[in-house]
């Protein structure tokens, strides 16, 4: 099983999470834990279940194609880091326009 | 060395709805930056999403229309990626359980018939929008949230034009199913392209470029042919192609390498636990495929059959389908469906180039144009000065009977003025005269000019023609 320095490393890239060398070791032995006891459902028999993505036996859930008010610019922005001319101010994205 | 190209495109299209597909925010373009924005479309932790009918009845629709595999159960994933047009850091997409399976385009290129397979089609939600600066990049999320239908085409392209034309295809078909305004400019209808190229006969694909930034149909041509070229010449000097994401600048027309800061794709696609998954009950689907008219595939066929057009006519009036229905209510009151094609693609296209717009906006109903061919036919005006006529008749919207009356343009089969005009004509042409009799039996047209001049368009020319050959003997 045993989870890598490298996955780690992966999916803090992935997640934008910066890590020291010891956390890096900290959390490998962590998480490699934490998938070794999750892995115990592996023992059980579910040969008789459907694979499923929802617990609640609910389906068909639909909305009409009605218009509702949107909120107020002001409250919109309210808590942008940065806004310019109504809208959000981010790093910027691209290098080159 | 010969190469081939394989080309897949991606189209994305925002569904005509009146509301966003998750949340109650107005879907009209064009409003100021983020007043079209809630809760749900911004992503605020504690909101939920819930499916709006309409979008999936629409979605449904293209997907028949496409002559997809429907699916009985369909579910939503969530996409993730970092990326700031995305609040919630992932696009509510379908994935494992998407709207439906494969179909097929069919297009036409270079006068021969070709099937362009349908990968798939689903149902996902539109980002917010981008706006690059010098400094900083700027965000509205009007368009987050917006119902964006993906048709994916399997690679079977293989040239640019093919592309062109599976684009026109495609576009001419969701405007029949009138599901989108399918506009480029507006965004509404977006296409990213992947392309490679391969030594002819290889199996193997090449190494793709995908490239994106093309806001017309022509320039999804332009690209792809700038983007075959360079991949081409690449090989051919011995380099390799980078996988890569590639911008294409119109102004330039070369595409670019993006050098995105975006790290490779890692989508961890997983089932969108807000939304409960959807039953599409078959006898549902069949009452969603009642409603789509008839396509222009088959329609085509029907023209060719019922009207006695040509493929290439037919092709041409059904291309729009606001243009195939103006034909056939002009041909219930005009039975001569090769005149009333002839006018469309003529004096009447001509008219639309030059004024813009389509037919359905157009100040000339098929009543109004219809008589005025019955005019022609009775001989009341001559064909000249029906040309002359129709872009009066589309500037005033009057009918052509009021205004040939006005302008006193009925056709002269009066033989005493045609008799005076051409024995005026006779005089001042001798030379012509002289022509004719000498055996130069078409000097008789200059004549007959001479003579339509003379009474402005209006003489009956075979009425003209016949009096200057008996006078001339
Ligand atoms: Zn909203």
């Amino acid at each position: 099983m045993a989870i890598t320095k490298d996955t780690i490393k992966y999916v803090a890239g992935l997640a934008r999470i910066g890590m020291t060398g010891k956390e890096l070791e900290h959390f490998t032995g962590q998480l490699d834990r934490i998938l070794e006891y999750v892995h115990e459902l592996k023992d059980l028999n579910v040969s008789g279940l459907e694979p499923t993505s929802h617990v609640m036996e609910m389906k068909n859930v639909y909305r009409a194609d009605r218009v509702r008010p949107s909120l107020p610019v002001s409250e919109v922005l309210k808590n942008a880091p940065d806004k310019a001319n109504n809208l959000f101010k981010v790093k910027k994205i691209i290098e080159k326009i | 060395m010969q190469y081939e190209t394989v080309i897949g495109l991606e189209v994305h299209l925002q569904l005509k709805t009146k509301s966003k597909v998750f949340c109650g925010c107005s879907t009209n373009f064009g409003s100021p930056p983020n007043t079209q924005t809630c809760p749900v479309c911004l992503g605020f932790p504690g909101s939920l999403p819930v499916l709006n009918r309409e979008a999936l009845k629409l979605a449904a629709k293209v997907a028949i229309a496409l002559d997809c595999q429907i699916a009985k159960k369909i579910r939503f994933d969530r996409k993730n990626y970092f990326y700031p047009d995305l609040p919630k850091a992932y696009q509510i997409s379908q994935f494992g359980q998407p709207l439906s399976g494969k179909g097929y385009i069919m297009i036409f290129v270079h006068g021969s018939e070709k099937r362009i397979t349908i990968r798939r089609v689903h149902l996902e939600e539109d980002t917010g929008k981008l706006f690059h600066k010098e400094d900083a990049s700027f965000i509205d999320f009007n368009r987050s949230g917006m119902p964006l239908l993906e048709v994916v085409s399997e690679p079977d392209i293989s040239s640019p034009d093919e592309a062109y034309a599976y684009l026109r295809s495609l576009k001419s078909i969701l405007e029949y199913v009138d599901v989108s305004d399918c506009n480029m400019e507006e965004g509404s209808l977006r296409c990213d392209a992947n392309i490679s190229v391969r030594k002819a006969g290889s199996e193997k694909l090449g190494v793709k470029a995908e490239v994106k930034n093309m806001n017309s149909f022509k320039a999804v041509k332009a690209a792809l042919y700038y983007e075959q070229l360079r991949q081409i010449e690449l090989l051919d000097s011995g380099s390799r192609i980078v996988q890569e994401t590639r911008l294409y600048d119109s102004v330039r027309n070369v595409t670019e390498s993006m050098r995105s800061k975006e790290e490779a794709h890692d989508y961890r696609y997983f089932p969108e636990p807000d939304l409960v998954p959807f039953d599409l009950d078959p006898e549902l689907v069949r009452g969603i495929g009642r409603e789509i008219p008839e396509l222009p595939g088959p329609r085509k066929k029907r023209f060719i059959s019922d009207y006695g057009l040509s493929d290439y006519d037919a092709a041409i009036m059904v291309s729009d389908k606001a243009l195939a229905d103006y034909f056939e209510r002009a041909v219930s009151l005009y039975k001569n469906p090769k005149v009333v094609a002839n006018w469309l693609m003529g004096d009447v296209a001509a008219c639309l180039r030059e004024r813009g717009g389509a037919i359905g906006g157009l100040n000339l109903s098929p009543e109004d144009l219809t008589a005025m061919l019955k005019m022609i036919e009775a001989g009341l005006i001559s064909g000249k000065i029906a040309k002359a006529l129709l872009p009066e008749m589309i500037e005033t919207g009057r009918d052509p009977g009021s205004l040939v009356k006005e302008r006193g343009l009925q056709q002269i089969s009066d033989e005493g003025i045609i008799e005076k005009a051409i024995v005026e004509v006779i005089s001042e042409n001798q030379k012509i005269v002289n022509d004719f009799k000498k055996g130069k039996d078409n000097a008789v047209m200059a004549l007959v000019g001479k003579v339509m001049a003379k009474t402005r368009g209006k003489a009956n020319p075979r009425k003209a023609n016949e009096a200057l050959r008996k006078k001339l003997k």
